[in-house]
């Protein structure tokens, strides 16, 4: 006998009072290896207005491509990278994080992924949260991403993180990208269904 | 490619993280979808567009471990987080955190947030006028110990006006979030109290079509967990998406 998953609620518009404690703007630590990276961006709703109360929780492989947990023994003496925070949008909808970016993972496939980053979407008026993906633009092995072939050419690019050009203060962090989750409209981000 | 000593060792373990981990879709009904007008934000909230099949890879078959160094010493007891004790109806909440087969889930976050005795959160946003309570913050979390259980002592929410229709009054309940073994099994849900007159007119409650899905919302009053002269007791049990029974072999 099987019994159905427990139905799924939103986390309403006062999910910090629970959650803002896992919340992290920076997941690089002393002696995380990797490239670091800040993605910035903003959260839209249908009407193209700003989305100040959504959470995002992001997980992400370090820059060898391993999950925590997958790879570590859990006493290894390994400085290990988390790969996991929430970040919560502000009052203009907008968030940013700095993490390092991270290595490629395989696919069922065999084949590898490209670099990207888990994202899972949470807000008042989201009834289950919209799982997506965000990749670096400006990164060659894209076009070998078993997930991005899935997602028609025209819309891939709302899964992509553009280079901004910009470094941060004193070049840290470094190599600032632009992201933008649309929750619905015709520049929707794909979200996933899984 | 030329796979190095430690992508293989990764490789391996991948092998058996997909082997054993071909999640099962949830029956239809039992969650809610995305639009659901009369729930007025899903309507500019909910995506348009098809979403697409995501073929589960290591990167949502893993997700974040939490342990014992993430949880603070009352952290489940939302009554003594302060100096006083908080005001309200004290109850204890308990239940225990399964798989889709009955199978116990040790070690799975579990973490609450909720109103006041009156109905007002400690946020900055809620407008509600009802008072605040000082020695009550309304937030605690705790891990399932092996056989997946969880027990929080709290005092009883209460009902709060919202903005959604005309005179919409959320029924009492306290919101859940749950990480279990992968970002699959993530559940963000609420709980709320049976006889509760409210539920029937809540559109978040009843955004779920499928009643007995629906009613598994409604915690059970629970005998053996009231304490005399202390607190009532309210069980919740709860599912989180799993493997199936027969692992599927995915070939490398
Ligand atoms: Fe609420």
């Amino acid at each position: 006998m099987t019994t159905p998953p427990t139905a799924s609620q939103t986390v309403g518009p006062f999910f910090h009072l629970g959650m803002s404690y896992l919340e992290r703007k920076n997941l690089v630590a002393e002696g995380t290896a990797g490239e670091g990276v800040t993605i910035r961006g903003k959260v839209l709703d249908g009407d193209a207005n700003p989305v100040p109360d959504a959470v995002l929780e992001i997980w992400q492989a370090d820059s060898a491509g391993r999950y925590l947990g997958e790879i570590f023994p859990r006493n290894s003496a390994a400085p290990r990278f988390l790969g996991f925070a929430r970040i919560e949008t502000d009052d203009n909808g907008e968030f940013t994080f700095t993490t390092i970016k991270p290595g490629r993972v395989r696919s069922p496939d065999g084949s590898l992924q490209a670099p990207h980053i888990v994202v899972t979407l949470f807000s008042r008026g989201l009834l289950k949260p919209l799982l997506t993906r965000v990749y670096f633009a400006d990164e060659p092995s894209n076009a070998e991403d078993a997930v991005l072939k899935l997602v028609p050419p025209e819309r891939r690019p709302t899964l992509m993180a553009t280079p901004s050009g910009e470094r941060g203060a004193r070049n840290v962090p470094p190599n600032i990208f632009d992201w933008k989750i649309v929750m619905q409209g015709d520049r929707e981000t794909v979200f996933f269904d899984y | 490619m030329r796979l190095t000593a430690d992508s293989l060792a990764s490789y391996s373990r991948f092998r058996r993280v997909m082997k054993a981990a071909s999640y099962q879709r949830a029956p239809a009904g039992t969650q809610p979808d995305y639009l659901y007008p009369p729930y007025v934000s899903t309507c500019k909230r909910s995506p348009k567009q098809p979403l697409i099949l995501l073929s589960h890879t290591l990167s949502e078959l893993t997700g974040p471990v939490f342990g014992h160094s993430d949880i603070g010493e009352n952290d489940n007891d939302l009554t003594h987080q302060h100096g006083g004790e908080a005001l309200g109806e004290r109850i204890i909440v308990s239940g225990r955190v399964l798989d889709e087969e009955g199978r116990a889930i040790p070690g799975a976050l579990v973490e609450v947030w909720q109103t006041n005795a009156a109905g007002r959160y400690r946020h900055r946003v809620d407008q509600h006028g009802a008072p605040l309570d000082p020695n009550f913050t309304g937030c605690g979390r705790v891990l399932t110990d092996r056989e997946g259980r969880y027990r929080f002592v709290t005092i009883k929410p209460g009902a709060y006006p919202w903005q959604n229709h005309q005179n919409a009054w959320r029924p009492a309940h306290i919101h859940f979030s749950l990480f279990g073994a992968g970002l699959l099994s993530r559940l963000v849900t609420q709980m709320y109290f049976p006889g509760d007159p409210l539920l029937p007119f809540d559109p978040v409650f009843n955004s779920v079509p499928d009643e007995n899905a629906r009613n598994r919302l409604i915690s059970l009053f629970d005998w053996e967990t009231t304490i005399p002269s202390h607190a009532l007791g309210y069980r919740f049990d709860i599912i989180l998406r799993g493997r199936q029974a027969t692992p599927v072999e995915v070939s490398p």
